[in-house]
């Protein structure tokens, strides 16, 4: 059974935001609402500064705190790659997982449940790449099973330096930015 | 210089999170003061054991007052749903990782529990409903003649109290990233500030309402079941010098516990120290200061010791008082909570 995860090259991206609207798009995100979004870091002093930017998600967090907080299960790690998904008819809208996400990536979806990234399993049942990372210009978003050590993502996880966001929470990120 | 800029605009997420509004404060508040009310209900139950005259104790009108805060705090927590057709849903699951399920089984517990001790004195207490529904009546005696029901009683009272106590505190402090909730202390704090409000909460409602004899009416005898005492006689005066001693050893407590989650984190990491400053000289300080510390617990803590020392008369000032910074307290830890978040230690 694969573990899905994502890398993503910040030496590439540019933060055209084509991820963005890509994923509001196929995912049917509501209007004023995202599922991911652009991060744009400055770090270090003038003239040594060095700048990043990201998109970011969902973390599909192997040891993930909305999973654990929910009081119903509908926020669970899905078995078809050990993603973390939501079941809608099972949330009752108590927020108790947007309090527990310490990336912010949930959001109360204007019917009422909690919503955020799925990375897209409904395309990837079908043998597609997340909305996101197809659509990427500059080809920075790799997706695929970091459990297979020839994969893509797990090769360029060996061959590049990376990191994840706040591994100080202990929640093991499954999106990787390649430095 | 660390510079972070996102195009993310989530609505109760950004620019901070600010999920939980008036609702989660007042579920806690109301919460933790039935906890309270509980372990102070079944204390006296045992007492009654004991042989103490049951005129001399708050312990089986408590209940019905719980009850009908247990009520409000729960519609609360509905109103704060935000997908309530589903509510159900919650005891669809038992989640034994989650402490909102372990709580939402608690509840489900101490439902029966509190209205059992409620129907001890029901009928007398309310006369307009134990006229028309004579089984209360029945219920009633089978209740207090078995000394073994009693004490089963008392027992269930205190356990679930001190579960439904600590699990309001719990709620919190298991989410990793609101650093201001990451205490142990949270639990035991909000037990005690649960413990203060209760002594409060029946302190205050004993003064209002009507006394002796229980009215006949329905609304007189719906407003007198809250406090009357079991019995003929009205409580003794050591009863309410019984609640103020007790509420003093409360907020003694509560004070050090707060110091103690003061103190765990401040030594810890660069996002616990701007999570405390919140409250030491942030946002929430004029509150927290203001209304938790000086007007919630030490004003109170002063005025109750002038009274029983019979320097001044009882009123219910300090009653008043501990139970606006009871809620102050809830109000200051869920919203300056939800306001603080995780400082990324190392850069990219």
């Amino acid at each position: 059974m694969p573990r899905f995860g994502m890398v993503i090259d910040t030496l590439k991206c540019v933060g055209c935001m084509d991820c963005v609207v890509a994923c509001q798009t196929e995912n049917d995100v509501p209007q004023g609402y995202c599922r991911d979004w652009i991060v744009t870091e400055t770090r270090g002093e003038f003239p040594t500064l060095s700048l990043e930017i990201r998109s970011e998600r969902c973390n599909h967090c192997d040891n993930p705190p909305c999973v654990t907080c929910c009081p119903t299960g509908a926020s669970h790690v899905e078995s078809f790659g050990k993603t973390v998904q939501v079941t809608a008819n099972q949330c009752i809208g108590c927020k108790a997982c947007l309090a527990a996400c310490p990336y912010g990536a949930r959001f109360v979806h204007p019917d009422g449940y909690a919503d955020k990234c799925t990375f897209c399993l409904h395309r990837v049942k079908e043998g597609k790449d997340p909305a996101c990372v197809s659509v990427c210009p500059t080809h920075c978003m790799v997706f695929g099973d970091l459990d297979d050590p020839k994969s893509a993502v797990s090769r360029l996880l060996q061959s590049r330096k990376h990191h994840t966001l706040l591994p100080e929470a202990g929640t093991k990120p499954r999106v990787f930015y390649l430095t | 210089m660390i510079d972070i800029t996102t195009t993310r605009h989530n609505p109760l997420v950004d620019p901070v999170l600010s999920v939980w509004s008036w609702e989660i404060p007042v579920y806690l508040f109301f919460g933790g003061m039935i906890a309270g009310m509980m372990i102070l209900a079944g204390i006296n139950m045992l007492k009654l054991l004991k042989g103490e005259r049951p005129e001399s104790f708050y312990s089986v009108q408590t209940p019905i007052l719980g009850f009908i805060l247990m009520n409000l705090g729960m519609g609360a927590l509905f109103l704060d749903l935000a997908h309530k057709l589903y509510v159900y849903r919650v005891y669809m699951a038992f989640e034994p990782l989650s402490p909102m399920s372990w709580g939402s089984w608690v509840l489900l517990l101490v439902y029966p529990v509190i209205l059992v001790s409620a129907l001890i004195r029901l009928p007398q207490a309310w006369p307009w409903l134990g006229e028309r529904l004579p089984v209360l009546q029945r219920l009633s005696d089978a209740i207090v003649s078995s000394p073994g029901r009693m004490k089963l009683l008392g027992v269930l009272n205190i356990g679930l109290g001190i579960a439904l106590g600590i699990y309001t505190g719990i709620l919190l402090s298991t989410m990793v990233a609101r650093p201001l909730w990451n205490s142990a202390v949270l639990g035991p704090l909000f037990l005690f500030s649960g413990l203060s409000a209760a002594a409060a909460m029946v302190h205050l409602v004993s003064s209002l309402v009507p006394g002796h004899p229980a009215p006949r009416s329905f609304l007189g005898g719906a407003l007198a079941m809250l406090v009357q005492p079991l019995g003929e006689r009205p409580p003794e005066p050591r009863t309410a010098d019984g609640l103020v001693r007790a509420d003093l050893a409360f907020l003694a407590v509560e004070l050090v516990l707060i110091g103690l989650l003061f103190v765990g984190l401040v030594s810890s990491s660069a996002s616990h120290l701007a999570a405390v400053d919140l409250l030491l000289s942030g946002k929430y300080a004029t509150v927290f200061w203001g209304v938790v510390i000086v007007a919630g617990i030490l004003v109170p803590l002063v005025l109750q010791w002038l009274e029983l020392g019979h320097r001044i008369p009882h009123t219910i000032l300090p009653a008043v008082l501990v139970l606006a910074g009871g809620f102050g307290l809830r109000w200051v830890m869920v919203n300056a909570g939800q306001a603080s978040h995780m400082i990324a230690a190392s850069g990219f």
